[in-house]
């Protein structure tokens, strides 16, 4: 397991190798590391940031020096801690373990979905086969970023793979569902963008005003279901 | 106008309510934010008695024009503004008072482009996420999740004890004669040279990418903002297959895109990124990097994780020191 400097804050510890072989492994991995690292409570340690192979652990050098750790060797000394809580007994009570499953709606009409059609037309397919395959696919969320809240899912069905539009869009709605590459995400807020987008959810999937503010995190596993304009209306009222 | 509230009669280019970010949310992909020269206003506020992580205004480019409702202790830190209470200059890191209904004024900047402005009693704009700073991307904190406007007023909080006493001593001369050593307010330079250490993707760069970043300069282009400062200059080689899976990014990673133009990522950066990471900027000389304007100059020299570390230590012993040594004004 490969550990670098992230800066000199923060540290990136490379969890698995290979992800598009085996991006289930990948996650479980990057899950357990998660967990591992938030139960032994290293001294100096801030916050933890996992994506696809990686765990990244953000820390204070000075708290880690008040408590211990030479000035001359923070790196190390953190080094040591992390490869020991990773190599201890699995504790699967802590960190982003206990996975939520959570239903999206979303409403594929042709409003909503200003690039159902290429994708379509990439895939050769037609829109409702399109629709139907985006949601019958597992995701799994493996990354959260970008902006507070979007959730890069993995699971897309291989055939819906898009590439992502040469000239990004100034402004992509809250709630748009989207495909970039192999990959499906959510856009939280209004944002620009680039990738193809197929349909709105009218969950809201970021709020600052909870103390949960994402409704997705790393790990989750997510099932879209399509709503008719109708219903869409009514989860927005 | 209420008590315990300012208001902006002009708000500037771009002024923004921030204290020192938000941590732990990065699994929601919440950006650090706060003030890009932390340092600067953990001395303004202790400057004025309020604790070091209140929350006050990051000013950029100036054509801020306050009025406060009662009186309030203000300190200021950052680049060499021109900062007035009526026409009277407000030198940086001296903490003055400001009469209530008085005009309080921070024009363009000679050098550098940001100012961190602490108000006695702090801004009291609600808590989000833990923290008062203002997320200009996803649109929260702050007052109204935006930069200040033009009118729009600001709530504070009460007076400390230690302001009150220090606005007795200064009813009379108004501006402190004392402040701490210079270059903890102005990280301003001309031409300046930041230290870096060695990035995680160095080696998948191009070759000579990593030479070429220690020994050329680069122009700091006009696009760039509190998400990061691009730079303009040698194109750097990126190597075959450079782009990532995304991971972790942090303030201070230069990462270089496949225009082969660096970015040096500041406090708004997203919490990950795809592209290879040739350097890390070191924390002590992102105040600096924050100073710097569209068209400056700037050079980069490596240095080991431990001197940036120790770097670091010697602020924070800096600061303790700073801290000792304003107490007896303050009592």
């Amino acid at each position: 397991m490969e550990i670098t400097p992230l800066g000199d804050c923060a540290v990136l510890i490379r969890v698995a190798d290979n992800f598009d072989g085996a991006p289930e492994n990948a996650l479980q991995q990057v899950l357990a590391v998660h967990g591992q690292l938030v139960s032994a409570k290293i001294p100096g340690v801030i916050d933890l940031a996992p994506a696809y192979t990686t765990v990244a652990l953000f820390y204070d050098p000075l708290a880690a020096a008040a408590a211990g750790a030479p000035i001359e060797n923070i790196f190390e000394w953190l080094e040591q801690r992390i490869r020991g809580a990773i190599s201890e007994t699995a504790d699967t009570s802590a960190g982003l373990v206990n996975v939520s499953e959570i239903e999206v709606p979303v409403c594929y009409d042709g409003e909503f979905a200003f690039d159902l059609d290429e994708v379509a037309r990439v895939a050769g397919l037609d829109r409702n086969e399109v629709v139907n395959l985006h949601s019958s696919g597992d995701y799994r969320v493996h990354c959260v970023g970008f902006i507070g809240g979007f959730p890069f899912l993995g699971g897309l069905p291989g055939k819906l793979a898009t590439p992502r539009r040469e000239t990004p869009r100034k402004e992509i709605p809250a709630g748009s569902v989207g495909i970039g590459g192999k990959q499906t995400g959510i856009y939280p807020i209004k944002s620009p963008g680039g990738w193809n987008i197929i349909g709105r959810t009218p969950l809201q999937l970021f709020d600052p005003k909870k103390s949960r503010p994402g409704l997705l995190r790393v790990g989750d596993r997510v099932r879209f279901r399509p709503i008719s304009r109708e219903e869409f209306e009514r989860w927005t009222k | 106008m209420d008590q315990m509230k300012a208001i902006a009669n002009r708000a500037g280019f771009l002024t923004s309510v921030q204290d020192l970010g938000r941590t732990g949310l990065r699994v929601f992909g919440v950006s650090l934010g706060g003030a890009l020269d932390p340092h600067a206003l953990r001395v303004a506020n202790l400057l004025v008695g309020n604790d070091e992580p209140a929350a006050g205004l990051e000013i950029t480019f100036g054509g801020l024009r306050l009025r406060f409702a009662d009186d309030r202790i203000v300190a200021w830190c950052g680049g060499n503004f021109d900062v007035r209470i009526g026409s009277t200059a407000v030198p940086s890191g001296h903490p003055a008072l400001v009469r209530s209904g008085e005009d309080f004024s921070i024009e363009s900047p000679a050098i550098g482009c940001r100012a961190w402005l602490a108000i006695s009693g702090g801004i009291d704009v609600p808590i989000v996420l833990g923290s008062r700073s203002t997320d200009l991307k996803s649109g929260f904190g702050g007052v109204n999740g935006r930069a200040l406007r033009d009118g729009e007023d600001f709530p504070l909080g009460k007076n400390s004890e230690r302001s009150r006493s220090l606005t007795e001593k200064l009813s009379r001369h108004r501006i402190a004669h004392w402040k701490p050593a210079h270059d903890w307010s102005s990280p301003a330079q001309r031409e300046p040279l930041l230290r870096f250490i060695r990035g995680s993707d160095s080696d998948r760069c191009g070759p000579g990418a990593l030479e070429i970043f220690n020994a050329g300069s680069f122009f700091v282009s006009p696009d760039s903002d509190r998400m990061g400062i691009r730079l303009d200059g040698q194109r750097l080689e990126r190597g075959n297959k450079a782009d990532l899976l995304s991971e972790a990014v942090a303030p201070g990673t230069v990462q270089v895109p496949p225009s082969g133009k660096p970015i040096l990522l500041l406090n708004d950066c997203q919490t990950i990124g795809g592209y290879p990471k040739l350097a890390h900027v070191i924390s002590v000389d992102l105040p600096i990097a924050a100073q710097m304007r569209p068209g400056d100059t700037v050079r980069f020299r490596e240095v080991s994780l431990a001197d940036a570390h120790r770097a670091l230590a010697e602020r924070e012993r800096d600061l303790e020191q700073f801290r000792l040594g304003i107490e007896s004004h303050f009592t």
